[in-house]
């Protein structure tokens, strides 16, 4: 996860590298923006320019795939990233309880990021892990079988 | 084949990720070659083997099949020496623990048939060897050197084998219009855009058994005429995603992907694309549009994506479970695969069973067998011995089917024709404390978020139920909003351009059919039967029953109770946010929703 915010000679620096990874093919856009997001924490409008000039795409068309797809943030998220499962099956196992003391413990509601820029708090579709509900993931870490209790021990890992 | 003397599993599911399965697989395999003991230990990654309530972590050594646990990485140079190079059980590390039990898929119940699920946690899907032993990639051999590609689609159409993704076409059909199709390049993909919610068999197909639906793309990639392919696996599965990825590069390494397939003259590759968070993308031309680089919106068909699909070039798309099937077809013959079954619907279907019933996770079933059968021989019944209310199959576009329906056959036709469909294979029960205006609601929720929003019945009739719904839920339902619900589920079903839109309504229109007697409880006498819908119900301290323990003032979050110790408390109504955890906590079950 992005630990600071780069500056856009970085920015400019880290596209090029991307695009020259994985050509300039359209077909290579979705995979370059799923790094560019892991990269920054979101994607920048200087990502996007800098983007449509090496792909030879309008930035409109960046800008459209970029907000269409969940896992894509065009606004910037905080240090750590929390994604809590939303669904039924983590929904009848308790998550209700879960998702309550989360956003009680982070003071945060559902899509916020908080004023220290440390955590964003977001929901996530269904990520077929239902056997061990329910889940949340936080940056590429996956917690299963949470309960209230643990929710500020595991936001402690991350301090 | 390398031969090692000892195999080290250590489980890597969620659960002991978070307690560093994979740091302890370092200290593993650091340990082991500082011992020198390279040769002889391997260390493998598998799903869960030990029980994930305990603290540290667990491993299983074989071939002597010692179960180490409550493991510290402090603990790994002793245990290394003791096992591997002194050769003894290092006792001391022997602790007394639970049961083992993976809890998404246990071993096979009766009733159960399993073909798509044969190998799941039988072999390390990490490693194409673990594959090829148990008849791995002998199928293709077997089309390649004895079957023409005409000769395998007639064998794939003799077996009735349809597409698992949900709408029951025909496999072998499918395959044969991109044969016929004229072009240069043609597409195979597979769909591995499981998204709905409960659903997760694709998952552990991809990540258990990889190589099945490699070699089940590289046949239909034979048949059909194909030379390129695609895997489209969603983000949601990073480890599905990597499982994936290696088993494509072991394949190339093996001469089974790439030029010349086994000398066969027959060239196909393969790549996974990632998607990146949307459930539309599960529909095949938004699933292909996003391959493409573009927003995964759906398209209008005609043209079929056997005409024009990928890039325009006719292309083929099958679900995970419907390739994984291929192989054991070619190798056993289509007569074997239609001989289980129902009617049309031949061979078997995983299901992810979810909800109130006993045993959830994953089944696979013959075609045929009916609810009743799959839900109390195989789920073992309703949790708590609670009376079923209704089963809601296909994931949030599949309806609510009630207890009448219960001795249905399962198969494509007679779940179209209740109402419903077979989906995905999600089947969540649900018992007698359901609201099946809040399911429908619930339902409903979901799809009006993943609506891609690019026609409007679906972008606007969903919405459009969603406000009803939540108002009925609220208490607020009008007299005429049946009326209104029924004509907007027509509305978005005829003219919804995808199955996202077509399947919507699903979940309202059945509830509607089978369950309409809630749906006027709540609207005309403003009451939720099954006390769910928090408007319409209310927390109240039964006089007698009450301890006065305090429990319940004291955890109460919006001090909505008071009382005098040892005497009866009282829950006001104007605080009380009807969160429901006063009547959890209560000892004496003093609290009563009315």
């Amino acid at each position: 996860m992005a630990t600071e915010v780069k500056e856009g000679q970085d920015i400019r620096k880290l596209v090029r590298t991307l695009v020259q990874n994985h050509g300039d093919e359209k077909a290579e856009l979705i995979p370059i923006l799923h790094e560019i997001n892991r990269e920054l924490g979101y994607i920048s409008d200087e990502a996007i320019k800098e983007l449509s000039k090496r792909m030879n795409l309008p930035s409109s068309h960046i800008y459209s795939v970029a907000t269409f797809y969940r896992m894509l943030s065009t606004e910037p998220r905080g240090r750590h990233v929390i994604q809590f499962c939303e669904s039924a099956p983590c929904h009848v196992t308790g998550g209700r309880l879960v998702w309550q003391k989360l956003q009680r413990e982070l003071g945060l509601p559902k899509g916020e990021t908080s004023q220290d820029n440390k955590w964003t708090l977001l929901t996530t579709s269904c990520l077929g892990l239902c056997g061990v509900g329910p889940v949340m993931v936080i940056d590429n870490d996956i917690y299963g079988n949470v309960t209230p209790e643990q929710v500020p021990g595991i936001l402690k890992n991350y301090e | 084949m390398a031969y090692f003397r000892s195999h080290v599993l250590v489980s890597v599911d969620p659960v002991c990720v978070q307690k560093g399965a994979y740091e302890l697989i370092e200290t593993l395999q650091d340990e082991i070659v500082k011992q020198g003991l390279v040769e002889e230990v391997q260390v493998l990654e598998t799903s869960r083997i030990g029980d994930p309530e305990t603290e540290g972590l667990d491993l299983m050594v074989y071939p002597e099949a010692v179960h180490y646990t409550k493991l510290t990485l402090d603990d790994v140079p002793f245990l290394v020496e003791e096992q591997f190079l002194k050769g003894r059980i290092a006792e001391q590390y022997i602790r007394e623990t639970k049961k083992v039990v993976d809890e998404e898929l246990s071993a096979p119940k009766t009733k159960e048939v399993r073909i798509v699920l044969k190998n799941i946690g039988e072999i390390d899907p990490l490693n194409i060897e673990d594959y090829i032993a148990r008849d791995g990639y002998m199928a293709l051999g077997k089309v390649l050197t004895e079957m023409t590609p005409e000769e395998t689609i007639q064998e794939v159409l003799d077996s009735g084998l349809r597409g698992r993704g949900g709408a029951g076409f025909p496999t072998g059909l499918k395959w044969r219009f991109i044969r016929n199709a004229e072009a240069e390049q043609k597409y195979m993909i597979c769909n591995a855009d499981e998204g709905d919610p409960g659903a997760f068999a694709n998952r552990r197909v991809l990540e258990g058994d990889p190589h099945s639906v490699v070699e089940g793309m590289i046949i239909g990639a034979y048949a059909a005429g194909a030379s390129q392919g695609y895997i489209y696996c969603r983000a949601e599965y990073p480890i599905a995603v990597r499982t994936m990825k290696t088993a494509i590069e072991q394949a190339r390494n093996f001469g089974l992907l790439g030029d010349n397939i086994l000398g066969s003259g027959f060239s196909f590759d393969l790549e996974v694309r990632m998607g990146a968070g949307a459930f539309v993308c599960g529909e095949e031309t938004a699933l292909m549009a996003s391959i493409e680089g573009l927003r995964g919106e759906p398209r209008p068909r005609p043209p079929f994506p056997a005409q024009k699909g990928l890039w325009e070039q006719p292309s083929n798309i099958n679900n995970v479970e419907t390739y994984s099937n291929v192989p054991q077809i070619i190798l056993k013959g289509a007569e074997w695969f239609s001989s289980l079954g129902y009617k049309k619907s031949t061979g078997t279907k995983t299901f992810s069973m979810a909800g109130d019933v006993k045993n959830t996770g994953l089944i696979e079933v013959p075609f045929g067998i009916t609810l009743q059968e799959i839900i109390y021989d195989v789920g073992g019944g309703i949790k708590e011995d609670k009376k079923f209310k209704a089963v809601q199959t296909g994931g949030p576009m599949g309806g609510c089917l009630p207890e009448n329906l219960l001795d249905l056959h399962m198969d494509y036709e007679a779940l179209a024709e209740a109402g419903s469909i077979l989906g995905s294979g999600g089947l969540v029960v649900m018992d007698e404390d359901t609201c099946m205006v809040d399911i429908a609601r619930f339902f409903m929720d979901f799809t009006q978020d993943e609506s891609c929003g690019k026609c409007t019945p679906c972008r606007i009739g969903t919405r459009r139920i969603l406000e009803i719904l939540t108002r009925i839920c609220e208490g607020k339902g009008k007299p005429d909003d049946i009326d209104t619900l029924r004509y907007l589920c027509d509305q978005i079903n005829e003219n919804s351009l995808c199955g996202l839109g077509k399947g919507a309504p699903n979940p309202v229109k059945s509830t509607l059919e089978h369950f309409l007697d809630e749906y006027e409880a709540h609207i005309y006498e403003k009451r939720c039967p099954a006390k769910v819908c928090k408007s319409l119900i209310r927390f109240e301290i039964i006089d007698g029953l009450c301890t006065g323990c305090t429990l319940c003032a004291r955890n109460c979050p919006v001090d909505a109770i008071s009382g005098e110790r040892r005497q009866t408390h009282v829950i006001d109504p104007d605080i009380c946010i009807k969160c429901g955890i006063c009547e959890q906590l209560c000892p004496y079950d003093a609290i009563e929703i009315k």
